[in-house]
């Protein structure tokens, strides 16, 4: 008997046990809205169809998941929840989420953590659908985390080899001998930081210095803030909330994009790998000079009275953007063009590897960086042999070439992102200005969330053509999954024996 | 004594030689050809065979042998070798590694894998060009009393202050004894008269700091080097730069294998590791290789060292240090202008001999080749030196030695008349070899 390329049964069994997990979350969502008074259908119909479906496609025989396999269940996986995260939105039928395509787009800007909406007017849903918005992204962030130690360690897109120069294990799922219990430990630390900020947010209300946080708004938020996602129920985002909250929000997001089995170690007492960590010393640094950066913009243009709202709003919108969160405390559109830029770079950026978060991730960054400035002195003594070193660890050769294949990859697909919106909305009689159109672009493909013009922090992607509004759906998915996995089951060679 | 060495290559047959006369070696070897060479040129009983097989082991007769000296070029043979020898009998076991990484695991437990000594060739030979590298005018360096005392043999330059001037004028340090100037092929125990000229050979025994000192007074214009090259990336090449990075330097290493290059750079953090060919002018230039203050050759091959080091002697590096791996060679190195010859084998053979030779000597370095010995002793209450001055017990000593220091627990003493020796101390002799015998017995 030959081998067939691709076991897709294998995948599919898998996929199915991803789809009976849903059945959890959508009976939680399910229950809050009994809770509040509103419609339990949009949760429950779904709930019966994944737990049909997903017992279904686990009664395919089920092998060994080889490489190829791992592609297609990534690949599947984050689209099939999409597609499952869509359903509540049309079932509950509210305002501009009834419409399919808008409802396929919050829910996969859901998933892939990206936190671009469609929403314009928030009053329209119900509580227990914005929760279900937050759920989906607080399932996203994890899913990502999980994937990254259980699945992309074994597929080679240069980040998750990287982490593991970083943290200075020679695998990451060694954390412990096996990849579930690894994985179980960095769930545990997810949920607890999910826990955390939740107390904090209601400690602070407690306190009295946040007079309008709810459990339910503490819960959604902490969803969202941990897994770097940046949806909120509220339609000025964290703007809606006191100086303190926005703080410890602050905390959060630059906490759920720092690596987490950096985190485990802190956890563990050992503070040294998270100091000796040149990645995170790097994207440290990147936070503190963006933001430097900003605030002397906003200084320049008189944006705001007095140090500590201008060093807050700064810090905040900085740390939001890198981290690829996407909550916004003013509208950060109007801001003088020198900051918008500063933020616009700041898409590019990405928190750690080996995080909640997306973009590029400051380790490639990092590892362009050293490898530039390898090359330019080997230009001058060409025959030097200068390894490339992450915190004293060589990274290979073949990574770099990886990492700089993801990151001129990436830049391309942006490019011509953009000119499909540019060129898009023109066919629609529209007008996208082009810096509107590259931060539509970079916000959805590197799943930020908001962007400038409409698509600003306090505005919406409901506007966009539905052509656009697609390509971004896919380009979601495609970002979120660092663009290989699909890449790769698109190409003839990956379905030939 | 009985004596098998196992691995006729240079350095077994280099032991091999040098024991020959005064004991019974049984010398063991896989290559047939190298155990026929060795019947025609020493008087050994050589055996064709694996040095880790028992009855090998057992027909060089084992059980009734003092000593095992295993020094193939296999670092897992040599202590697979002496693990089976520990079975089969009480012999001393000794092990010639290369990889230090074998030699750190044996430190943390001594005796492990069988071997009771090991000898880790190229990383000795790094630590001598280290140490040679430290200090601008010495061409010999070695640590007693656990590094409270150093030996140096230093050259006088025909420029340096030093020359010209006598013993008393030039012994400005406390913790410093002048103990014998070679001059061309004599070796002479100073007075403080004696004139020192330029081109001598001095040798000095004293505290590492007056050392540093004494090396400043005969050179005053050399600082300490900054700019190190070092060309061939074998094991000493890398464990020089790996000792030079400890100390801060930031050194270049030469290596024309690209595999092996990338290896070093990538276990260099400090060093710069260049590809090329160390005999390539172009490359040389171009790397400003003449502005270095000291360059090291320790590429695998004799000829090519000497080559690199004329080279770069004459593109102006200030210093060269060139391996020899024929020990016979040295000297001819430095007479056509090579600053520092060291020779690995020299360095392992004084590393073995102190096993080899039933003395009590603790220590022992080996001056230019074998004209005179530096060696330590502890003073036991047989010695002639026990609790008399030593201006009084010098005169039980044969003429040619030289008492350099004196170490009491952690203390360094420098000997003068005066000095009374306990029993317990450690002492630090020179002797010229014609005396040796007699001093080895009455100290």
């Amino acid at each position: 008997m030959t081998d067939v390329a691709v076991d897709w049964r294998t995948s599919a069994t898998l996929l199915g046990t991803v789809l009976k997990a849903l059945a959890l979350p959508l009976a939680a969502t399910a229950a809050v809205a009994a809770w509040y008074g509103e419609a339990v259908v949009p949760f429950l119909a779904p709930l019966g169809l994944t737990l049909a479906v997903g017992v279904a496609l686990e009664r395919f025989d089920r092998h060994d998941l080889r490489l190829r396999e791992a592609y297609l269940m990534v690949a599947l996986t984050w689209l099939a929840i999409a597609l499952v995260g869509a359903i509540p939105f049309l079932i509950a039928g509210q305002g501009v989420l009834a419409d399919p395509v808008n409802a396929l787009f919050e829910s996969m800007s859901g998933v892939t953590t990206t936190g671009a909406t469609v929403i314009d007017s928030f009053d329209a849903h119900g509580r227990s659908i914005h929760l279900w918005r937050s759920l989906l992204q607080w399932m996203g962030g994890l899913g990502i985390l999980v994937l990254a130690v259980a699945v992309l360690s074994q597929i080679s897109v240069g980040g998750a080899q990287l982490m593991e120069t970083e943290t200075q294990t020679e695998n990451v799922t060694k954390l412990t001998p096996r990849i579930e219990e690894t994985a179980r430990l960095i769930g545990g630390i997810y949920a607890g930081l999910t826990g955390l900020m939740v107390l904090s947010w209601l400690g602070l209300h407690a306190l009295g210095l946040a007079p309008n946080v709810t459990l339910y708004q503490a819960v959604a938020h902490a969803f969202t803030a941990v897994s770097t996602a940046g949806f909120s129920p509220q339609p000025a985002s964290l703007g809606a909330f006191s100086p303190a909250i926005q703080w410890v929000t602050i905390l959060f997001m630059f906490t759920g994009a720092t690596n987490f089995v950096l985190l485990y170690f802190l956890l563990q007492g050992d503070p040294t790998r998270l100091k000796n960590s040149e990645e995170f010393r790097f994207y440290l640094g990147i936070v503190l000079g963006l933001t430097a950066l900003t605030v002397t913009f906003l200084v320049g243009s008189a944006q705001f009275r007095g140090v500590e709202p201008t060093i807050r709003h700064a810090l905040f919108q900085v740390v939001s953007i890198v981290t690829t969160t996407g909550y916004a405390t003013v509208d950060f559109n109007v801001w003088s063009a020198g900051a918008k830029h500063m933020l616009f770079l700041g898409m590019f950026v990405g928190g750690m590897a080996g995080s909640t978060t997306c973009s590029i991730k400051t380790v490639r960054w990092l590892v362009v960086v050293k490898s530039l400035r390898r090359d330019l002195f080997t230009e001058i003594h060409p025959e030097a042999i200068r390894p490339v070193r992450l915190s004293g660890n060589v990274v290979d050769e073949e990574t770099i070439k990886d990492i700089y294949g993801y990151v001129l990859l990436s830049v391309v697909i942006f490019a011509l992102l953009t000119v499909f919106i540019v060129t898009d909305a023109t066919r629609a009689t529209e007008h996208v200005g082009e810096f509107d159109a590259m931060g539509a672009a970079a916000s959805t493909f590197l799943n930020i969330g908001p962007a400038f013009g409409a698509a600003g922090p306090y505005g919406s992607y409901l506007h966009f053509p539905e052509t656009t509004k697609a390509a971004m759906i896919v380009l979601m998915w495609v970002g979120r999954i660092e663009i290989i996995p699909v890449l790769v089951i698109l190409t003839p060679a990956y379905w030939r024996s | 004594m009985r004596v098998i060495i196992v691995g006729a290559g240079q350095v077994g047959s280099s032991i091999a030689q040098s024991l020959a006369s005064d004991h019974d070696v049984v010398v063991i070897d896989t290559d047939g050809e190298r155990v026929d060479e060795l019947t025609y040129s020493h008087d050994v009983l050589p055996i064709q065979g694996d040095g880790t097989e028992l009855e090998v082991l057992e027909e060089a007769g084992i059980a009734d042998a003092d000593m095992l000296i295993a020094s193939t070029d296999s670092d897992e043979t040599n202590i697979v070798t002496c693990g089976v020898a520990e079975v089969l009998g009480d012999a001393f076991t000794i092990a010639r590694v290369k990889q230090p990484q074998y030699l750190r695991a044996w430190e943390r437990a001594r005796g492990a894998f069988g071997v009771d000594f090991m000898v880790c060739t190229d990383l000795l030979t790094a630590k001598a060009i280290v140490a040679v590298i430290g200090l601008p005018t010495a061409h010999d360096v070695d640590m007693f009393a656990d590094g409270l005392v150093q030996m140096t043999e230093f050259e006088i330059p025909t420029e340096s202050p030093v020359a010209n001037q006598t013993i008393a004028e030039a012994d400005r340090f406390d913790s410093l004894t002048f103990a014998a100037i070679l001059r061309d092929e004599e070796v002479l125990i100073p007075t403080g008269e004696t004139v020192i000229q330029a081109g001598d050979d001095l040798i000095a025994i004293g505290s590492p700091e007056s050392m540093r000192g004494f090396s400043t007074a005969v050179a005053p214009q050399s600082e300490g080097p900054s700019d190190v090259v070092i060309v061939g990336g074998g094991e000493i090449g890398f464990q020089t730069a790996r000792l030079l990075e400890n100390r801060g330097y930031k050194p270049r290493l030469f290596e024309h294998d690209e595999e092996r290059a990338r290896w070093l750079a990538e276990n260099l953090p400090k060093t710069t590791v260049l590809h090329g060919d160390a005999t390539d002018q172009d490359l040389l230039e171009r790397e400003n290789v003449g502005s270095a203050d000291v360059l090291v050759s320790a590429l695998d091959n004799d000829q090519k060292n000497l080559l690199s080091t004329l080279i770069a002697k004459r593109m102006g590096t200030d210093r060269t240090v060139a391996v020899v791996a024929a020990a016979d060679f040295s000297s001819l190195f430095e007479a056509v202008g090579v600053d520092v010859a060291v020779s690995p084998r020299e360095v392992t053979a004084e590393e073995i001999t102190r096993f080899t030779r039933a003395r009590r000597a603790e220590n022992v370095a080996i001056i230019d080749g074998d004209r005179a010995e530096v060696i330590e002793v502890e003073v036991d209450a047989e010695s002639v030196l026990v609790d008399r001055p030593i201006r009084e017990s010098m005169a039980d000593l044969p003429e040619g030695v030289v008492l350099g220091a004196i170490t009491r627990g952690n203390d360094l003493i420098t000997p003068r008349g005066d000095t009374v020796v306990q029993v317990g101390d450690h002492v630090v002799v020179f002797a010229d070899v014609d005396a040796l015998t007699e001093v080895t017995e009455k100290l």
